[in-house]
């Protein structure tokens, strides 16, 4: 229930967009059923949000602890290109995407040591994976879209597990493994302690160092996730494009998810919702059919207006506004009395 | 080494007859910004040695201070000749006079520059509005006076490929009204969100069933296109007719599967007819036109795809 109550502004604005999509394109909701596998554009969204939400994972994490991880689209393309090396090279499908996996973590790992053990500030030390990783995926590329044909691994980006798309249930799967983790536990808490006060803390018995530095590496492991599923759903790795500017649809779905920016508290469930709004936008402005010079402008339009909507100060507003409604106007005469 | 490059190569020249002795071009390339960039390097280098040319190759690594100072250091060299592929149109006046004062015709490759049209000798390029004209009446051919659905994936909005291949297009399908571009969205010349937005194309127009051909800005969306009609159910190439421009090996390879059915070469060989003015040039002083426009041809699965995919798969796409 209290999930539930702190869920709602995201699940109200996410019912919002979807009424607001199917205004312009009445079929929004239809979802059929189609060799096997569910179709229809909203089983699409959930498809098509799967980098975003994956990223939104980990980054909620990191926020939590008041950092932040700018190198998650890049790690997205060094991990795409790692898997697609692996296979393009016939090493087989498992050990490709182990060694995407391991690729993430040891990006994390970087990122988390800069972060926890040199104190660099995480905006900075994540910065300069950003900027350089891109050049390490071009690396590994030679520069080149990397392609391939296996259909084992291209099944992660457009194959089907109980009618829905796969990239659908690995990020729905690991949302749910990840907050589980978080709330059944007392991890949860700790990550939430540092974010408000690292050294109180540490002082306190919590090992921030090694807790910082996990943390990091559940943000690199969801960007590894996400870079398996991009690289699978083309068939090869595009190191210029693969991830570019996701990591700021991360931290804006990590922001409509009503997450604070200067860490402590966090939902990854809110988070997740997040993603699909910002999902929904996206793929609602292409059934719309709007000219494409309009894309960025409606989608921005709509996320000032989302975050105007859910600003505390908005709320404070309203909760006032509502009681004098209810109890009439305030005893202003009062204080004209006392003059 | 030189010597004997220089010897090989004096040969070669007079062999086919076209001068004694063996001559010099710079050649100043942006970098490696895409894979056709890629490619135009590789052919650069192997026009340069079937003529006998010795190429002298600066990479610029996307910045016009590296081009400049590559000019200059050329123009000290004192080559016989300098192609520049720039960066950006702005900026090239002082350096291309500089290369005028000491006769060293200069050859634009791919790209314009906004300097006075004396500066350079020629340049070569392609004419992006043609490219989109050449698909447009492919299309208006195949389809005859069928009705036609077209689906459209535009390059980066505002970029001037993306506009110059869709005036050309819709120049080319002009005053044939059975044939209506119905959606047309930016898939920012990229796979992915070519397979997107494609996606997005056949949910709305009832599971694709009323599309009749896509046209692709560049290969690259109208591969991930086909991936997303693949998984739709469809067969691309025969259920929706898939015409792009670029001419990337991958397109050869998904003709040659029956899945594409045209493409408009945007070809990377600007040196060929680059050095064939060049040499016209050394011989009697001929001026070239300003312009040189190079062929934009139309490939169809009758053109051998699975040759051309083997042909092209090691320029560096």
């Amino acid at each position: 229930m209290q999930t539930l109550r702190r869920l709602a502004p995201q699940i109200v604005t996410l019912l919002a967009v979807c009424l607001l999509v199917t205004l312009f394109f009445p079929g929004f909701l239809d979802i059929s059923m189609s060799g096997g596998r569910l179709v229809g554009p909203v089983i699409d969204i959930l498809k098509r949000s799967a980098p975003v939400a994956l990223l939104a994972i980990g980054m909620t994490l990191v926020i939590a602890t008041r950092g932040i991880d700018l190198s998650v689209g890049t790690v997205i393309a060094i991990c795409g290109a790692v898997a697609a090396w692996a296979i393009a090279g016939g090493m087989g499908l498992w050990a490709a995407v182990a060694l995407a996996i391991g690729a993430g973590l040891l990006a994390g790992l970087w990122n988390g040591v800069l972060v926890a053990v040199i104190g660099i500030q995480p905006i900075v030390a994540t910065l300069i994976l950003m900027t350089a990783g891109r050049g390490i995926a071009q690396l590994i590329t030679e520069g080149r879209i990397l392609t391939f044909t296996d259909p084992g691994f291209a099944w992660f980006g457009s194959g089907t597990l109980f009618g829905m798309p796969v990239p659908a249930v690995i990020w729905i799967v690991t949302g749910v493994v990840m907050a589980q983790l978080m709330r059944r536990t007392a991890l949860g808490l700790l990550v939430e302690a540092i974010g408000i006060n690292r050294r109180a803390s540490a002082l306190a018995g919590v090992n921030a160092l090694v807790l910082l530095i996990a943390v990091y590496m559940a943000s690199g492991l969801c960007a590894a996730l996400a870079g398996i599923i991009t690289a699978a759903d083309i068939r090869g790795a595009d190191a210029n494009n693969a991830g570019l500017w996701l990591e700021l649809d991360a931290i804006l779905a990590v922001v409509i998810g009503g997450n604070s920016l200067l860490g402590g508290r966090f939902s990854i469930a809110a988070a997740l919702l997040g993603a699909l709004i910002i999902q929904t936008i996206d793929t609602g402005i292409l059934l719309a059919g709007f000219p494409s010079e309009y894309n960025l402008v409606i989608k921005a339009g709509l996320v000032v207006i989302i975050l105007v909507l859910q600003s505390p100060r908005l709320a404070t507003e309203w909760y006032f506004w509502r009681r004098s409604v209810r109890e009439g106007p305030p005893p202003a005469t009062t204080k004209e009395h006392a003059r | 080494m030189k010597l004997k490059t220089l010897l090989a190569s004096t040969v070669a020249m007079t062999f086919i007859g076209l001068a004694a002795q063996a001559q010099t071009v710079g050649f100043s390339q942006i970098g490696s910004e895409s894979g056709w960039r890629a490619a135009e390097t590789t052919l650069t280098k192997q026009q340069a040695e079937e003529r006998g040319i010795d190429l002298k190759f600066s990479d610029a690594q996307q910045k016009q201070e590296n081009q400049i100072a590559a000019i200059r250091s050329f123009i000290a060299q004192g080559v016989d000749a300098i192609l520049l592929a720039p960066v950006v149109a702005t900026g090239w006046d002082s350096v291309l006079e500089e290369a005028k004062e000491a006769e060293i015709p200069v050859v634009l490759l791919d790209r314009r520059v906004d300097s006075s049209d004396d500066l350079y000798l020629t340049a070569v390029g392609s004419d992006l509005v043609h490219e989109g004209k050449v698909a447009g009446e492919w299309l208006v051919n195949e389809v005859g006076d069928a009705e036609c659905r077209v689906v459209e994936l535009q390059g980066t909005t505002g970029s001037s490929p993306a506009i110059d291949r869709k005036t050309g297009f819709e120049e080319g399908i002009a005053g044939h009204d059975n044939i209506e571009i119905v959606r047309s969205q930016t898939g920012d010349f990229t796979r992915a969100q070519g397979k997107e937005v494609m996606e997005s194309f056949l949910q709305a127009e009832n599971g694709g069933k009323d599309i009749c051909a896509l046209y692709a800005h560049n290969d690259d969306m109208a591969v991930g296109a086909i991936q997303a009609i693949k998984e739709a159910g469809l067969k691309p190439g025969e259920d929706i007719l898939i015409v792009s421009i670029d001419a990337v090996p991958d397109i050869f390879k998904a003709m040659a599967d029956g899945e594409a059915n045209a493409t408009v070469e945007l070809t990377p060989n600007m040196a060929g007819p680059a050095f064939d003015a060049l040499d016209a040039y050394w011989k009697d002083g001929t001026m070239p036109e300003k312009f040189i426009q190079t062929e934009s041809k139309l490939y169809t699965p009758e053109d051998d795809p699975a040759g051309e995919y083997e042909s092209r798969k090691d320029l560096g796409y």
